[in-house]
């Protein structure tokens, strides 16, 4: 997953705010927690299409990609996510979905392909952990 | 009478990093003149409520945030609230319509309908409004970078029913400078949307004297994480760069600031949140009267929507969030609020059902009419503890704004994103937190249910039919309407918007012509720009925004 990579560079993630949805307070949360955990992370701002956020991913060489979505719209966004990955050759990318995720939508999202799902209010630190164990340093 | 364990009391700081002391005395509010600085409810400089008599002359007014789907569902719900007494209606909008984009638009793809209404046309703002009272309501419009284009809708809708618009009575939210810092609905860069804002005040100081063309936001702030004091504070200069800008155009602070309203958030500290409304009050009368020079004393009232605020709410045993949202209903009857919205217990993950709104409805009724809310005005006042403590918060208010003002005010503390990073670095000292067990939110970090694991919530359930019927309904009007006058309209529209004009009258004048919301955004996307959010997340390191955005 992380061949692309030197070892000296610092675990790279983008926190990626999807659709028309303005609440980002969850996505800031995330951001600080992963700076703080030593990690470099990228902020696309509000109101991007998923192809933009593919590119970001694609010019920015993340390891990470994490979308916040509380629109309500995280399946078909999620899957249209993961199909650009793939179709792009992205899909080496450790990819997270956080925001207002229903229980019972996790296993349909990890269908999709997501490696993890962080509903709101899940454990900061569990994000770290779930990154640093799948993507090493 | 020593108490040996005196040092393991647990120390209390509130989220303003207040120090609080396990009891309070007359020694603690002796420096506090009464006279001046409390006085009489309905006298300056209002610390007690903005109004004599206030409950017991009127209780407040209950508006729950309803919209979702076409304007013809969203008409039903209208009229099926009213119908459960609630005495106004405050219109939730879909995330396109309040981005300006029309229903059948790319961008609006899985979106049109979800949060709220979609709005097109003036076509579905006469269609929600078939058959209410609008004359006998007042409504509140959440819209905010288009505000000036629903207004516009609005206004003609109120005029076909045959209301004149001396006798319209209703606020549109916009306050921009709040999108930009929470909430996230934005378009326009910072200054023409405030010139827009600005050609509001102006058309309704002279056409529409019961309009509130805005209302400022501390609720979105303190939803993304400020703290109560930063609430106010930031609020208060939002407010004065609004005013700033509208003295400007040469009117008189005493010919709008009457219409000024305010949107506070409720949750967290029951006494910290009371003290804040008082110390408010007080405050912003000093700066209305002393800053800006009013006589009229209505110009310095802080007139107020204040609410149980969706992030006290939890989606672990969310039958709580009902006994929280009393609660807040209480904490806001205290404070002296003019109008009540209470969020639905299930509005921590979905937009409210009916029964929740129901809920959240009689929450409000129960307290005005059965537990003697309304008997008395300002119930707590001269208690040593709340008079020490809306003392403290006035501080702490005061000195948040004294850091916007040393950053050049708030236009520019929003631009170089200053106001972004406190907030969003409280949200992250908050969730640290509650991780911690430091701040105890019930059945989230204590008492936790074992049960929680099978948690079954309901849903709204999202229509994608309704959008398609949208879409069509957009197509018909588009077939319908007389284009040359929609061509002619949008024309003197963009010319408009490249002077200094006031651009109500262009608004109305297309929005007559059935001119989709879509169609006048755009003209103002190409005029005014697009806004770009600035590296907005953390104090220390750039780049937070991609290059490109």
């Amino acid at each position: 997953m992380n061949e692309k990579r030197s070892n000296k560079k610092k675990l790279k993630v983008l926190i990626a705010k999807p659709g028309l949805d303005g609440h980002d307070r969850g996505a800031k949360v995330v951001i600080h927690t992963l700076k703080d955990a030593g990690m470099d992370v990228v902020y696309t701002g509000l109101h991007n299409t998923v192809d933009e956020i593919v590119k970001t991913a694609s010019d920015e060489k993340v390891d990470v990609i994490g979308m916040s979505i509380y629109s309500g719209a995280h399946l078909p966004l999620s899957k249209k996510l993961m199909g650009l990955l793939k179709e792009k050759g992205l899909d080496d990318k450790l990819v997270l979905i956080g925001g207002n995720i229903p229980q019972g939508d996790s296993e349909a999202l990890k269908s999709y392909g997501v490696n993890g799902v962080f509903p709101t209010g899940a454990n900061l630190e569990e994000i770290v952990k779930f990154i640093k164990e799948r993507v090493k340093d | 009478m020593s108490n040996p364990k005196a040092d393991e009391i647990k120390e209390v700081v509130l989220e303003s990093g207040i120090r609080v002391k396990p009891v309070y005395g007359p020694g603690d509010i002796k420096d506090i003149d009464f006279e001046k600085e409390i006085g009489l409810p309905g006298e300056y400089p209002f610390t007690r409520g903005i109004h004599p008599l206030m409950y017991r002359k009127r209780p407040w007014t209950m508006r729950q945030y309803s919209g979702f789907a076409g304007a013809a569902e969203t008409n039903k719900r209208f009229k099926w609230l009213l119908g459960q007494g609630q005495t106004a209606l405050n219109v939730a909008f879909d995330l396109p319509s309040q981005l300006g984009l029309d229903s059948d638009d790319p961008r609006a793809e899985g979106e049109v309908g979800r949060v709220g209404m979609a709005i097109d046309t003036l076509k579905d703002m006469e269609e929600a409004f078939d058959g209410i009272p609008i004359d006998k309501i007042s409504t509140s419009l959440t819209i905010n970078p288009v505000a000036s284009i629903m207004m516009a809708m609005y206004l003609v809708a109120a005029e076909k029913h045959g209301i004149p618009l001396e006798q319209v009575r209703g606020t549109t939210q916009n306050d921009i400078l709040k999108e930009y810092i929470g909430r996230g609905t934005w378009i326009f860069p910072v200054e023409p949307s405030i010139r827009l804002i600005g050609d509001m005040v102006e058309f309704c100081s002279e056409n529409v004297p019961k309009f509130n063309p805005f209302s400022v936001c501390g609720y979105h702030i303190r939803e993304s994480g400020a703290t109560p004091a930063q609430e106010m504070a930031y609020a208060f200069e939002i407010a004065i760069a609004y005013i700033e800008h509208i003295l400007e155009r040469g009117l008189k602070i005493d010919a709008f600031a009457g219409r000024i309203a305010f949107n506070f958030d409720i949750h967290g500290n029951l006494w910290e949140q009371v003290a804040k409304f008082r110390a408010g009050r007080r405050l912003w009368a000093k700066i209305i009267k002393e800053h800006f020079g009013a006589t009229n004393p209505r110009s310095m009232t802080l007139r107020m929507i204040a609410g149980g605020g969706g992030g006290g709410l939890t989606i672990e045993e969310p039958e709580n969030n009902i006994v929280r949202g009393a609660y807040y209903a209480l904490i806001s009857a205290l404070s002296g609020t003019q109008t009540m919205a209470l969020c639905s217990y299930d509005e921590a993950y979905t937009i409210p059902s009916k029964k929740a709104a129901l809920i959240s409805l009689r929450t409000m009724q129960i307290l005005a009419d059965e537990m003697g809310l309304t008997d008395t005005a300002d119930p707590v006042a001269g208690s040593y503890y709340i008079e020490w403590l809306t003392k403290e918060i006035e501080k702490k208010i005061v000195e948040h704004m004294e850091e916007v003002k040393e950053k050049g005010g708030m236009i520019k503390a929003v631009e170089s994103g200053y106001i972004q990073e406190q907030v969003s670095y409280q949200a992250y000292l908050y969730e640290k937190k509650i991780q911690s067990g430091e701040i105890t939110k019930i059945a989230v970090n204590k008492y936790i249910s074992k049960d929680e694991e099978n948690r079954e919530i309901e849903f709204h359930p999202y229509n994608t039919g309704a959008a398609g019927e949208q879409k069509k309904r957009l197509l018909e009007v588009k077939a319908g309407r007389n284009s040359g006058k929609v061509k002619e309209a949008l024309a003197e529209l963009k010319k408009a918007a490249q002077t200094k004009e006031n651009l109500m009258p262009y608004i109305l004048k297309a929005v007559r012509s059935y001119a989709t919301l879509g169609e006048m955004t755009g003209i103002f996307r190409d005029v005014f720009g697009e806004f770009r959010e600035p590296h907005s997340v953390s104090p220390a390191e750039a780049p937070l925004v991609a290059e490109g955005k």
